[in-house]
C-alpha cells in the first residue's frame, strides 16, 4: 500500500476548484462540514450521507480486558464508540475496476 | 442527521450561499475522499479519523447451507479508524 494521504488541504483545493469560492472561503466550509458532523455524533446522533456511507455511535458496556503483556486483567469502562458502515456505492466504487484501488 | 440536513445547517450559518452551493461544497468533500479512496489512497483528518482501503484476499468460501466450495473473488474495503479527539469527544460528556 502505496500512494499518497489526502487531508484537509486536498479537501479544500477540491471545494476551491468546483464550488469556486475563495480558498480562505473553502477552508472555512470544510471545517464547518466536519464541525457539523462531529458536533452531531458528539450528541450521541447517528450521520447518515447518502452514497457515502453512514457514521453510527455505538455505546459499549463495562468489561473485563487483559493487558496481553502481562496477562493482567483490567476493567475497562462504559464508553462510547463510533463507526463508519461504507454504503452500497463507496464499495462499488472502490472495487471498480477503473479506478479501483488495484495492484 | 441526514445529508440534507448537514446541507441546512451550513447553509443556515452561511446566508450568503445559495442552498445548492452548499450542496456542492459538501458533495465535493465526500467525492473527494471516496476518489481517493478509490485511488487506493488513504484520507487523514486529523481530529476525526482516517480512511484507508484494505485488501482482502482471495479465498475459497463454503456454502454454509450446503458445504459447497465458492471461490471468492479478492474485494477491497473501506476502514475508517476514529481519531484521537474525536474518540475523547465521544467520551466527554458522558462517562
Amino acid at each position: 500500500m502505496k500512494g499518497k494521504t489526502v487531508t484537509r488541504v486536498d479537501l479544500c483545493e477540491a471545494v476551491y476548484q468546483k464550488v469556486g469560492l475563495s480558498r480562505t472561503e473553502s477552508s472555512a466550509l470544510v471545517e464547518l462540514v466536519l464541525k457539523e458532523i462531529t458536533d452531531s455524533l458528539e450528541r450521541g446522533e447517528t450521520v447518515k450521507l447518502s452514497s457515502f456511507g453512514s457514521f453510527v455511535v455505538r455505546k459499549k458496556g463495562r468489561r473485563i480486558g487483559r493487558n496481553p503483556k502481562t496477562g493482567r486483567e483490567v476493567p475497562i469502562s462504559p464508553r462510547r464508540v463510533m463507526v463508519f458502515k461504507p454504503s452500497a456505492i463507496l464499495k462499488q466504487r472502490i472495487n471498480s475496476p477503473n479506478g479501483g484501488a488495484a495492484t | 442527521m441526514i445529508k440534507s440536513e448537514l446541507v441546512q445547517r451550513v447553509a443556515t450559518q452561511n446566508p450568503h450561499l445559495y442552498q445548492r452551493d452548499v450542496e456542492n461544497i459538501v458533495n465535493a468533500i465526500l467525492g473527494e475522499i471516496v476518489g481517493a479512496l478509490a485511488r487506493g489512497d488513504r484520507v487523514e483528518l486529523r481530529g476525526f479519523g482516517a480512511f484507508s482501503v484494505k485488501n482482502r484476499p482471495a479465498r475459497t468460501g463454503r456454502n454454509p447451507r450446503t458445504g459447497a466450495h465458492v471461490s471468492v473473488d479478492q474485494k477491497f474495503v473501506p476502514l475508517f479508524k476514529t481519531g484521537k479527539e474525536m474518540r475523547e469527544r465521544l467520551n466527554r460528556a458522558e462517562g
